[in-house]
């Protein structure tokens, strides 16, 4: 239910409904789309990643002197968890030993041991929660991929290098969406089911960007969809397959040579440090939102904390397009308690409007992410005003969906997005009926670990796939993308780190990068008390942080409770 | 999820804010693994664990009613029945007492998809169990998506694989069907098995994505790659602005 204050603009939104269904049939924009210019000032002006204080400069590591995400600057400026001078007997005496390490139990991750095993190299998957705990799980809306026939796999190219702002590896972008149809064969020969015609034609819609229709979908579930179809297949393997689950991975390890050679977990239940020797590694630790980077709500699994970049980094990876964060335009409002939670872009691709106070449209509601977000804080700011404010503290502004079934048909909703109005009904809002309430949501990490088309990092034996690598969308990623980034690049990844697993002798394993970086931090006059990866954010309230073991017990300043940190990164929310 | 910085005030609890810094959040009373916490009564059970002090491990994951680790039961006062939801999406209420229960052993079929066929033999084979259904309805009552959890196993139970897919198709996998069926049928693996026979097997095949492949393997756009990814930054953006927009 919405309380008695909003009535006045939802009576409004209502209002202008009959117009603007008018303008959805007649065929053209119902909002006229920005061209370069006025995207330009609208980023620089409005997009969080533009704000003062947004980047800051790093001072160690591969990408030294370049400015960075601020809160991803804090991290890789952090001490590490592992002393390597106490883990000499652990590196020659690993605690597990495999041909394929996979890092992260997402979509990717899944995918690697999948065709890693197809190609007839078993693997050990760690991850930082349960198997398939990720964002991989919570996609909703769709995967872009050029199936139909007025559509074709150059086009999305452009679609996808145009929304990156021209600006993505062209290398990289051509596997994505070459890869496209296949990658939707594939998933369905596993046992996806894709919505589809009476006839078998795949159901298409539009997304942000795009210019022919070409996402394609799972009702409002395709993450969950794909996901627990790639999680049964990893499980139907365990003699091949080996999964730990609440052992994330803390540091890599490299040989004397310099190639990755496994990894340090960290295991959740028990606080150990286990090692794990292996040929060739993959990271799919997925993406950052839980660092709640310039304060803003996320849509994003309570895992996702960067950690891949941060252990990547500090062997000597370099990151590519790490100062740029991808802010979901419509995540919720209202009410409070799903503030944050991702409203799927297919709404807007299924015809639903940004309106603003008065109920008016104010932008073409597919624009690329970035644009769409940066128009909608332009809309709620100062300079304009035309926001609704709730009790809570927190601005946004309508999006239509009541005009969907006007234009699909009645039933058209409920079918297609079970998983938003099962949301909203539980709290009384039937969207049906109703419009949603929402501001963008932190989301997408656009860059990552710097990859080529075989998925290798500058690292002998580190492989990356997924959210956790950069350049396959630049500085923005459009809808869609990232599903089918995982399932392309993940399966790639399994398939060139086992070819490469195959030929490997490894030397010595050593931990000196780790050394190295506190030398580095030294050197540099950095001091810190942050520790990381992050592993887990922290919703502890302040008080209780200060009264914790790591504040006043006798635990070492560096023990990894101090990962509720007080106040980590900027305080600015997006409700300020 | 941004938290307001809280002065260290002796009173402490009522001066913390869970997101709701105006007006103020009213407090209730909860039971958390049988201990008293106050908590704000806007907060979701798994803000009134956090909020309570704990970092929780096991039993959070996408906070957002997907991945299923959530799932806690729990009573309220005066009413004998024991409710079951996710934390992320429930509310507390005044003198709930719960439990999270984040994992529910069981036993997953281990198959081959490719070898199988979508009816009623490879329900018997893989999970003989769902025929020990006795149509008490409890698995659906006891379903945090509201889904007709006995519908699927007495489809399940006709070798109606169409009907396992549609019915179980939002299936969060938190198991909590599971843990009450008085027969122990594992419900939410059913439900993968038939979602992904169904996808296998039964799903149309589509024509255009059948010709797409062939295109793409032939090498058809091979040339307009070429010439997209050598082009510079300026007519490429030309070519992006120009391009026409299907309806």
């Amino acid at each position: 239910m919405y309380p008695e204050y909003l009535a006045g603009s939802l009576k409004e939104v209502d209002r202008t409904r009959a117009k603007r269904l008018e303008l959805a049939k007649s065929g053209n924009p119902v909002y006229p789309p920005m061209n370069a210019e006025e995207r330009k000032d609208v980023l620089s002006k409005y997009h969080p990643d533009f704000t003062k204080g947004a980047r800051s400069k790093i001072r160690v590591g591969p990408n030294k002197g370049e400015e960075l995400t601020t809160e991803i600057t804090e991290l890789l400026e952090a001490h590490s968890m592992v002393e390597p001078r106490l883990m000499d007997i652990h590196l020659r005496e690993p605690d597990y030993e495999t041909d394929l390490l996979i890092i992260g139990g997402g979509g990717a991750g899944c995918w690697a041991a999948i065709t890693a095993m197809q190609n007839g190299v078993n693997s050990m998957l760690v991850t930082k929660l349960r198997l398939g705990d990720s964002n991989s799980m919570m996609s909703e809306g769709g995967m872009q991929a050029a199936v139909a026939p007025q559509d074709s796999p150059t086009r999305h190219y452009l679609d996808a290098i145009g929304g990156g702002h021209f600006e993505n590896n062209p290398e990289l972008v051509r596997i994505l969406t070459e890869d496209g149809p296949e990658v939707v064969k594939e998933l369905e020969r596993l046992g996806v089911i894709w919505d589809k015609q009476a006839d078998g034609t795949m159901q298409v819609l539009h997304g942000g960007g795009t210019s022919r229709k070409r996402m394609v979908s799972c009702r409002d579930y395709i993450g969950a969809i794909i996901t627990r179809t790639l999680m049964d297949e990893v499980h139907n393997h365990p003699d091949k397959i080996q999964v730990r689950e609440f052992e994330p991975a803390v540091e890599l390890v490299l040989d004397d040579k310099g190639r990755c050679s496994g990894a340090i977990l960290y295991s959740l239940d028990t606080e150990q440090f286990l090692t794990v020797k292996a040929k060739a590694t993959i990271i799919t630790t997925g993406g950052f939102g839980r660092l709640h980077i310039r304060g803003f709500a996320t849509t994003n699994h309570y895992g996702a904390t960067g950690d891949g970049l941060v252990m990547a980094y500090r062997a000597g990876a370099k990151l590519a397009f790490m100062d740029s964060v991808q802010y979901h335009p419509t995540g919720a409002v209202f009410p409070e308690q799903i503030a944050g939670f991702l409203i799927t872009e297919k709404i807007r691709g299924a015809g639903g409007q940004p309106l603003n106070k008065n109920g008016e449209l104010f932008v073409f509601p597919r624009e690329p992410r970035d644009i769409e977000s940066a128009a909608i804080i332009r809309e709620c700011s100062a300079d304009r005003n035309m926001g609704v404010e709730t009790y809570a503290g927190r601005t946004g502004v309508w999006l239509d969906s009541p005009i969907i079934d006007m234009i699909h048909g009645e039933g058209f909703t409920k079918h297609q997005f079970p998983g938003m109005c099962r949301q909203f009904n539980r709290f009384g809002i039937d969207i049906t009926k109703q419009p949603m309430l929402i501001y963008p949501s932190l989301h997408y990490q656009n860059g990552g670990v710097e990859i080529n088309g075989r998925c290798e990092t500058n690292i002998p034996g580190l492989y990356v796939a997924g959210e956790a690598s950069g350049g396959v969308h630049g500085r923005n990623r459009l809808m869609g993308n990232s599903v089918l980034d995982y399932n392309v690049f993940g399966r790639r990844a399994g398939q060139h780190a086992s070819e490469y697993a195959k030929s490997v002798t490894l030397g010595k394993l050593n931990l000196d990068h780790v050394t190295s970086h506190v030398k580095e931090l030294k050197a540099n006059k950095i001091e810190t008390d942050l520790v990381s990866p992050m592993i887990l954010p922290s919703y502890t309230p302040e008080d209780v942080k200060i009264q914790q073991l790591a504040r006043l017990g006798s635990a070492p300043a560096r023990h990894s409770m101090l990962r509720s940190r007080i106040s980590p990164g900027d305080k600015r929310s997006a409700a300020e | 999820m941004s938290r307001k910085p809280v002065s260290k005030a002796p009173a402490g609890k009522q001066d913390k804010s869970l997101d709701q810094p105006k007006p103020k959040a009213r407090m209730v009373t909860v039971y958390i693994m049988g201990k008293r916490h106050v908590v704000p009564e806007h907060a979701t059970i798994m803000r009134a664990i956090e909020y309570s002090g704990q970092q929780i491990i096991r039993g959070a994951g996408c906070r957002e009613g997907f991945c299923g680790a959530c799932g806690t039961i729990y009573r309220l006062p005066g009413d004998y029945k024991i409710h079951s939801g996710l934390a992320c999406t429930t509310l507390v209420q005044e003198g709930m007492s719960l439990t999270q229960i984040p994992a529910v052993p069981m036993e997953k079929a281990i198959y081959d998809v490719e070898k199988l066929s979508p009816d009623v033999d490879t329900i018997k084979r893989l999970y003989p169990v769902v025929f020990r259904c006795v149509a008490c309805n409890t698995c659906t009552k006891s379903c945090p998506q509201g889904i007709q959890v006995m519908d699927y196993i007495q489809a399940a139970k006709r070798g109606d694989i169409a009907a396992i897919m549609d019915l179980s198709f939002d299936c969060v996998a938190c198991g909590l069907c599971a843990l009450r069926c008085p027969a122990e049928i594992v419900q939410h693996k059913v439900g993968v098995l038939g979602r992904r026979l169904y996808g296998r097997y039964l799903a149309k095949e589509s024509k255009e994505l059948g010709a797409r492949i062939k295109q793409v393997e032939s090498g058809q756009f091979d040339e307009e790659y070429a010439s997209l990814m050598g082009m510079d930054k300026a007519s490429l953006s030309k070519m992006y602005y120009e391009r026409d927009i299907e309806p």
